[in-house]
C-alpha cells in the first residue's frame, strides 16, 4: 500500500515564544525548528503499515528550506521519498491555503492512506486534515490512536478516543488520518539509514510547478487576518503557603481553597 | 448580505453536552452586539424533545435535524446536513465547541464552504460588526487576536469551560424548526462499529473542574494512588506531565501540556511538576492553580495561585485529610 505523509516544522515546545515587535509575527531568530510532534506519529505509523503490507511512504514537507531537515529524518527513519513544497509566495499563507497547497502536490500521487499531525503545535488550527480530506473527496479519520489496515487493503480500522469514550470506526481506503499521541512510539533514525537517506529521492517543488497562482498565497490571501498577536494574560505568583509541618501548610491551603478561592 | 448567530448543539445518546449551553450563552451575547437572532442546530436521533432546552439560555430558534443517521456522530453525516443548511440560511457567524467532535466537525465543514475558521477561541467580540476571535497559538505562549475576510459565515469553535454559562430563564422559549436536508447513503463512508465507555468513570480533563496533576515528583506509576486519594475526594479528574507520560506512568490521555490536553479547570493542582513551559501553556488557563513541590525555584511556582513548599507525599495526604471538612 502507498502512504503519504505531511509533515511541517515547528518551534521545539521547550521554545519560550517571542512576539515581533509588528505584533503580527513571532521573533524567529534563535528558535529551533523541530518536526511536527504530531507528523513524526504519523510517519513512524506509516512506516510500520508499510513494514506489514508492503508499499511505500512519501513524506510531503511544506514550508521554507530548512524543511528538508525533517524530510531527510523522515526518510532516514525508513521514508522511501521527499516533496518539499517551497515558495517565497507562501510566506504569511494561512493554513486554508497550506491544504491547498498539499493537496496539488498528492492528487496525482498514488495513494491509500494520508497521515498528517492532529495539529501543529505551533498555530494549532488543526485544519490542515479535515481541509486535505475535503479537497481530495476522501474520508477523514481524526485524532487517531490505533489503525489497522484489512488484509485485502481497501478498508481501515481506527480508535478515536473522545471525552469519556473511544469509538472504533471504520472506513474504505483511501482516506486520511490525524495522527493523535498514543498512536506510536516514533522510532529513532539509525545511522545506516542515515546514511541511505542521503541517497534517497527528494524533490522540490515551487507553487508554480503544481499548477498553483500565487496570488492565491501570502498573507495577502489570507481569509483569517491576524489582528494582533500579545502574549498571554499574566499570571502572577501567588502566595506560598506558611507552616511548620506539611499537616499545617496542608490546612492554611484547604482554608484558603474554600474561603478565599472558594474551589473547595 | 449573511445574517444571524448559529450555535452548532452538541449531544451524546441524547443528553444535551455542557458545552452546547456555553455556545448558546456566548452565542447570545453576540446576537445582542448585532442586533440579530440566535439559532441554535440540534442533530441527532430523536432529539426533538431536548430542542426545548435552549430557549430558556438565550435561543430564538432551534433547527432541528433528527435522523436515525445522525446517532452516532460521524464527519460525513454531520457535515452534510450542516453545510446544506448553512447554504440554504446563510448565517453571518457559525459557533461550534472546541471538543473532540466539534474540532472534527468544524475543520471539515470550513474546508467545504472555502472560510478560515478559528480554531479553540477562548474570547469573542464584536468589532465594526465583525466577529474578532481571541484564540491561543503556541499552546498558549501567545495569543491572537484574529477576524475574517472574504469569509462567511465566519466560523469559530470556543474552547469548553472557558464562556460562562448564563442564568437560564424558564419563562423564554423558542422557535424549534424541522431542518430540511437531505442524506444520501452513499456519501456516509465511515461507520462507527463499536463505542468503548472509559469503565473508571473519570471525567475528561477537558471537562473537569478540578484536576489533581503529577510528574516526575512522583517518583513512579505505583504513587498516584495518593493523587487518587486527593481526587477522589474533592472531586477530581488525576492528569499527569509529559515525562509522566513519556515514562510510561501514565496513560497518554492524561498528559496535560503542549502536546496533550489543554485544560481549563476552576481548580489545577499541580504536585511534583517543576513547570516546564510546554507543561504550563497546557494550564495555564485554569482559573486557581495549586503548586506543591520540594524545590523552592520551581517555574511552577510563578504562575500558581498559591504555593507550598514541601514534599509532595507529606503534603498530599494531609491535604486530602484537610479537604474533607469542606466537601
Amino acid at each position: 500500500m502507498n502512504i503519504i505523509v505531511c509533515l511541517k516544522q515547528v518551534p521545539d515546545t521547550e521554545t519560550q515564544i517571542k512576539i515581533a515587535s509588528n505584533s503580527q509575527s513571532i521573533v524567529t531568530d534563535d528558535i529551533k525548528w523541530v518536526m511536527n510532534p504530531y507528523d513524526e506519529f504519523g510517519v513512524e505509523e506509516a512506516l510500520r503499515l508499510k513494514e506489514k503490507h508492503g508499499g511505500e511512504v512519501t513524506v510531503v514537507g511544506l514550508g521554507p528550506k530548512r524543511v528538508t531537515e525533517s524530510i531527510r529524518t523522515a526518510l532516514a527513519m525508513g521514508a522511501d521519498k521527499g516533496i518539499l513544497i517551497t515558495d517565497d509566495a507562501l510566506n504569511g499563507s494561512d493554513s486554508l491555503a497550506h491544504a491547498k497547497a498539499l493537496a496539488a502536490a498528492i492528487k496525482d500521487l498514488q495513494f491509500d492512506l494520508i497521515f498528517t499531525g492532529q495539529r501543529g503545535v505551533d498555530d494549532d488550527l488543526g485544519i490542515v486534515g479535515a481541509t486535505l480530506a475535503e479537497l481530495l473527496n476522501i474520508p477523514q479519520l481524526s485524532l487517531i490512536i490505533k489503525v489497522e489496515v484489512a488484509e485485502d487493503g481497501k478498508s481501515v480500522k481506527v480508535e478515536r478516543p473522545i471525552e469519556g469514550e473511544t469509538l472504533v470506526i471504520t472506513s474504505p481506503l483511501p482516506a486520511l488520518i490525524t495522527a493523535q499521541k498514543g498512536l506510536n512510539e516514533p522510532r529513532y533514525a539509525s545511522l545506516p539509514g542515515i546514511m541511505k537517506a542521503k541517497k534517497k529521492p527528494l524533490v522540490e517543488k515551487s507553487l508554480a510547478d503544481l499548477g498553483l497562482n500565487v496570488a492565491d498565497f501570502g498573507a495577502g490571501a489570507r481569509k483569517m487576518k491576524i489582528l494582533e498577536l500579545t502574549p498571554p494574560p499574566g499570571r502572577q505568583a501567588g502566595k506560598i503557603i506558611e507552616g511548620e509541618t506539611p499537616q499545617e501548610k496542608a490546612a492554611q491551603l484547604a482554608k484558603l481553597l474554600h474561603e478565599e478561592a472558594k474551589v473547595l | 448580505m449573511a445574517q444571524g448567530v448559529w450555535t452548532i448543539a452538541e449531544q451524546r445518546d441524547g443528553k444535551i453536552r455542557k458545552i452546547s449551553y456555553e455556545l448558546v450563552s456566548e452565542g447570545r451575547r453576540l446576537a445582542d452586539a448585532l442586533g440579530q437572532e440566535l439559532t441554535v442546530v440540534l442533530l441527532g436521533s430523536n432529539v426533538k424533545d431536548k430542542a426545548s432546552e435552549f430557549g430558556p439560555y438565550g435561543a430564538d430558534k432551534v433547527l432541528v435535524a433528527d435522523d436515525s443517521r445522525l446517532e452516532p456522530y460521524t464527519t460525513d453525516a454531520y457535515v452534510s446536513v450542516i453545510s446544506q443548511l448553512v447554504k440554504a440560511n446563510e448565517p453571518g457567524i457559525l459557533l461550534l465547541g472546541a471538543s473532540v467532535e466539534g474540532k472534527d466537525l468544524a475543520g471539515r465543514l470550513a474546508a467545504g464552504l472555502d472560510v478560515a475558521m478559528a480554531q479553540d477561541c477562548t474570547a469573542f467580540a464584536i468589532e465594526n460588526g465583525s466577529l474578532v476571535a481571541t484564540r491561543p497559538i503556541y499552546a498558549g505562549k501567545a495569543y491572537a487576536k484574529v477576524t475574517f475576510e472574504n469569509s462567511w459565515p465566519q466560523m469559530a469553535t470556543a474552547r469548553p469551560k472557558v464562556m460562562s454559562v448564563r442564568e437560564p430563564d424558564p419563562s423564554k422559549s423558542a422557535e424549534v424548526i424541522d431542518a430540511a436536508f437531505t442524506l444520501n447513503d452513499a456519501d456516509l463512508k465511515t461507520k462507527v462499529v463499536d463505542v468503548v465507555k472509559d469503565e473508571s468513570g473519570k471525567v475528561d480533563l477537558t471537562e473537569a473542574d478540578k484536576i489533581v496533576s503529577g510528574g516526575r515528583g512522583m517518583k513512579g506509576p505505583e504513587n498516584y494512588n495518593i493523587l487518587e486519594a486527593l481526587a477522589d475526594v474533592i472531586g477530581a479528574s488525576v492528569g499527569a506531565s509529559r515525562s509522566a507520560v513519556d515514562a510510561g506512568w501514565r496513560p497518554h490521555v492524561d498528559q496535560v501540556g503542549q502536546t496533550g490536553k489543554v485544560v481549563s479547570p476552576n481548580l489545577y493542582v499541580a504536585c511534583g511538576i517543576s513547570g516546564a513551559i510546554q507543561h504550563l501553556a497546557g494550564m495555564s488557563t485554569s482559573k486557581v492553580i495549586v503548586a506543591i513541590n520540594k524545590d523552592a525555584d520551581a517555574p511552577i511556582f510563578q504562575k500558581a495561585d498559591y504555593g507550598v513548599v514541601g514534599d509532595l507525599f507529606d503534603v498530599v495526604p494531609a491535604l486530602t485529610e484537610e479537604a474533607k471538612k469542606y466537601m
